[in-house]
């Protein structure tokens, strides 16, 4: 099975519908990403596979075969999410926050709470109460937003963006 | 092509490359193999060692399986088309919007990405009983879990129960009945093709099925025709919670409304039987009649005619009149009962 991992390529020798969540822990050694439930429901699996959220539990790895995967280990802790996230008490116990996080990357550059609750209702977090989840979140468009300084005011109103795109450990977020 | 000795049981595992080759794998081995698809519903499956075949064909490779292309003001979607494709697809959203809003409302974003349509109109019941590995009448054995005096039967039919008391739990399904859809199946005499509403069958015909695909079939594709682009549609799905969850019951309608009345109907519910259930007679009795509170009343009535509830699912029969009156008075009106 070949794959490309956290933008490296990676070719592993197991059972094809070996899950793809043991193929990291086990194969890989990248613990980061979490088992809640193994059946779907609780999302701490999940992964980005070509940029998309999946349940990594629910994958056998022979679907992977030629595709990018993200795991949590591909942000390399520098994701302005992550600073957030523990800044801001989106993560408390913790087994929800890989997958919350490369959830909420999925969900683009400026979700509204809106997108927030349907791009995470599959994430279930027994911790947090979720607001500081989405707190995070929206910490992370604020930062960027002071740090843009007096533009802010202009765009906003101008309803345009003059930044490009960013792409980071594969996602074009 | 590996002989697997691992955690799962020992299967082998194909990917064919093309529709013709996945026939003849399936022809092959007859009801020892189990099709791949999404792997969501399967994977269960697979790994609580209930379901035991000699071979796993997966559909992942087959990439005539996949997509959605236009057809004479009409659809056809590939079985394998992922559930999160078909919600972003411009035409589903401009014309038959019904399936955008099914197909969004099931479950969750990541199960949507990896989640095929196919896989999601011929997924197994949920009835916990069976899934729990319970020897039950659909398991082949020769009594129902759910129907006891002491069984939890919330989730369980109201209509058209034949030992066996459990109900289809698909959302995108009644829309595609609601649409007039039809199912494209390949087997090794050929394709046939089936209208939506006769894909699924009740357990009085076939206990162990939910649909009339043979061992050696596949759904290839489904198509949509143009007939109800652009109607009338309404979608709702009452769940117990307000993130993901499977239906308790659903609703897809689909009207045409000329000079205040409507000329043109299809109603279906789902997860009140083992198949969807099409509403014929609240169809015939609402046309020719406004969209209006005394309709929709009628309407209400008529369509749980002839439920029959057991001990825990009597809640059912409100919820399902109800969700026919809504659709009646349509989106934007005021939902009182
Ligand atoms: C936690 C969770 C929550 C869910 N919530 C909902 C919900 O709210 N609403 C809802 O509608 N669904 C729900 N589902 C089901 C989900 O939508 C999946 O889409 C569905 O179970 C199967 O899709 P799949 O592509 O993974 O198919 P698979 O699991 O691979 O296949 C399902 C079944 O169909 C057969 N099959 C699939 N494709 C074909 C084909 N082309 N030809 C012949 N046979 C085929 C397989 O053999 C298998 O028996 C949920 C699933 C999970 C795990
Ligand atoms: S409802 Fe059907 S699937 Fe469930 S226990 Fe009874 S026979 Fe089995
Ligand atoms: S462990 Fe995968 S969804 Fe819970
Ligand atoms: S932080 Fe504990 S489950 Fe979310």
């Amino acid at each position: 099975m070949r794959f490309t991992l956290n933008g490296t390529f990676r070719r592993i020798d197991a059972h094809p519908l070996k899950r793809l969540l043991d193929v990291l822990r086990e194969d890989c050694a990248l613990t980061g990403t979490k088992e809640g439930c193994g059946e779907g429901e609780c999302g701490a699996c999940t992964v980005l596979v070509d940029g998309a959220p999946v349940n990594s539990c629910l994958v056998p790895i022979a679907q992977i075969n030629g595709a990018r995967v993200t795991t949590i280990e591909g942000l390399r802790g520098r994701h302005p999410l992550q600073h957030a996230f523990v800044e801001h008490g989106g993560a408390q116990c913790g087994i929800c926050t890989p997958g919350m996080i490369l959830a909420a990357v999925a969900l683009g550059k400026k979700p509204t709470l809106d997108q927030m609750k349907v791009g995470l209702a599959g994430n279930l977090c027994r911790c947090t109460g979720y607001s500081a989840i989405y707190r995070s979140i929206d910490a992370v468009t604020s930062t960027a937003r002071r740090n843009r300084g007096d533009r802010k005011d202009r765009e906003a109103r101008s309803g345009s963006r003059t930044k490009k795109p960013r792409t980071r450990a594969g996602v074009t977020r | 092509m590996a002989v697997i000795r691992d955690v799962m049981p020992v299967f082998e595992l194909y990917q064919p490359a093309s529709i013709d080759d996945a026939i003849k794998l399936l022809d092959k081995h007859g009801a020892d193999a189990l099709v791949l698809a999404g792997g969501l519903d399967s994977m269960d499956w697979l790994k609580d060692r209930l379901k035991k075949p000699k071979a796993v064909v997966d559909l992942g490779q087959i990439k005539e399986l996949k997509g959605i292309k236009e057809t004479n003001g009409g659809l056809e979607i590939g079985a394998m088309t992922p559930l999160s494709e078909i919600v972003r697809h411009p035409v589903v959203r401009e014309k038959f919007s019904l399936l955008m809003e099914a197909a969004e409302l099931v479950a969750s974003p990541q199960i949507r990405n990896q989640g095929t349509l196919g896989g999601n109109v011929s997924q197994d019941t949920r009835c916990w009983y069976y899934r729990g590995g319970w020897t039950c009448y659909r398991a082949g054995g020769n009594i129902c879990y759910a129907d006891t005096p002491t069984s939890v039967n919330r989730e369980h039919a109201i209509f058209d129960a034949d030992r066996c008391v459990a109900v289809n739990p698909s959302d995108t399904a009644p829309a595609l009945v609601a649409l007039d859809a039809s199912m494209v199946i390949r087997g090794p005499k050929g394709e046939r093709i089936v209208p939506a509403e006769d894909y699924w069958i009740g357990p009085g015909i076939d206990i162990t099925r939910m649909n009339v695909l043979a061992p050696n079939e596949i759904l290839t594709a489904i198509r949509i025709p143009p007939t109800m682009a652009g109607a009338q549609f309404y979608f709702e799905k009452v769940r117990d919670r307000q993130v993901w969850d499977f239906a308790l019951v659903n609703v897809a309608s689909a009207i045409v409304v000329s000079g205040e009345k409507i000329v043109k109907a299809r109603m279906v519910v789902n997860a009140v039987a083992a198949t969807p259930r099409r509403l014929k007679n609240v169809e015939t009795l609402i046309i020719g009649k406004a969209r209006n509170e005394e309709t929709a009343d009628m309407a209400g009535k008529l369509a749980v005619e002839g439920a029959e509830t057991l001990r825990h699912n009597a809640y059912k029969v409100p919820l399902m009149r109800n969700l026919v009156k809504r659709a009646i008075r349509g989106a934007g009106a005021t939902w009182t009962s």
